[in-house]
């Protein structure tokens, strides 16, 4: 296969996501988290946050409106029909309340052909009002040839 | 803190039947691989499938517990996706302890349903 590497190193618009309270907890409820940081806000500043506080994998709800549209830019070109979501790295920093608004910006990193597959890799930045880095992504998506 | 070679307690999830639509809800990713059976068999797939980033949530439950659960606690985390999952199984993500020291610990994580590894090498970091 020939993979078309033109869009490496191309940033896409920056996404703006409010965090809410209920949001938090449905995500939550989703993936079985029960304390009550997540829930109550009382118990949330009780363990020294502003509010309500998300799981560190929430990072995922507010940077979709990010990575979303980098994945499907044609430019980019992947073959959805032969793609699987390969890996996917987080580093950590500030933690998500609700309240917060998270700016998050994705970039293509990198497109690679190995072993007749297509390595996709997008990297997200993620920051919150104050500036702050909330999450840093790490998105490889493979599409096998054929 | 825990020490070099410890296990970590397994987490156990039988996610049921409706839980990719709940989780589709949640995060936004209506993809009807994971929230419409019959679409799922017509790409070839068993049925519907779970989301990889909600067995990913899995595996950050499991390794945050190491941390109390609390959020500014879990530095990182890495994974590679293998193999499909599926609601009414349950998933078992199991760890050890790789490194302790320099304020931190790292895990080794897996995630299986049955014998089928479903998240394999992961790697996670816990704040002291």
């Amino acid at each position: 296969m020939t993979i078309d590497t033109a869009a490496v190193g191309k940033t896409f618009p920056p996404f703006e996501y409010e965090v809410g309270r209920e949001k938090i907890r449905e995500y939550a409820t989703a993936l079985g988290f029960d304390d009550p940081i997540h829930f109550d806000p009382g118990a949330a500043r009780d363990a020294g946050f502003r509010d309500v506080v998300a799981p560190p994998m929430f990072c995922v709800v507010y940077s979709a409106g990010a990575v979303g549209p980098a994945l499907f830019d044609p430019e980019v070109g992947m073959d959805f029909a032969r793609m699987v979501h390969g890996a996917q790295a987080f580093e950590w920093g500030e933690p998500v309340c609700s309240g917060d608004t998270i700016t998050t910006t994705a970039t293509c990193a990198s497109i690679e052909e190995r072993d007749d597959k297509g390595f996709y890799v997008f990297e997200s930045v993620s920051v919150n009002g104050d500036g702050a880095e909330t999450v840093r992504g790490t998105w490889t998506n493979i599409v096998r040839g054929g | 803190m825990a020490a070099e070679g410890d296990q970590i307690p397994e987490l156990a999830v039988t996610p049921d039947r409706y839980l990719p639509v709940r989780y589709a809800g949640a995060s936004g990713d209506f993809n009807p691989i994971h929230v419409d059976p019959e679409f799922a068999r017509s790409v070839g797939l068993p049925g519907a499938i779970l989301h990889g980033l909600y067995m990913m949530g899995l595996v950050s439950r499991a390794a945050g517990a190491i941390g109390d659960g609390d959020p500014r606690r879990l530095g990182s985390l890495s994974v590679q996706f293998r193999g499909m999952g599926f609601p009414e199984e349950e998933i078992v993500v199991s760890g050890t302890v790789a490194a302790a020291g320099e304020g931190q610990l790292e895990l080794d994580l897996v995630a299986s349903q049955g014998d089928r590894e479903v998240i394999r090498n992961a790697t996670a970091t816990i704040r002291e």
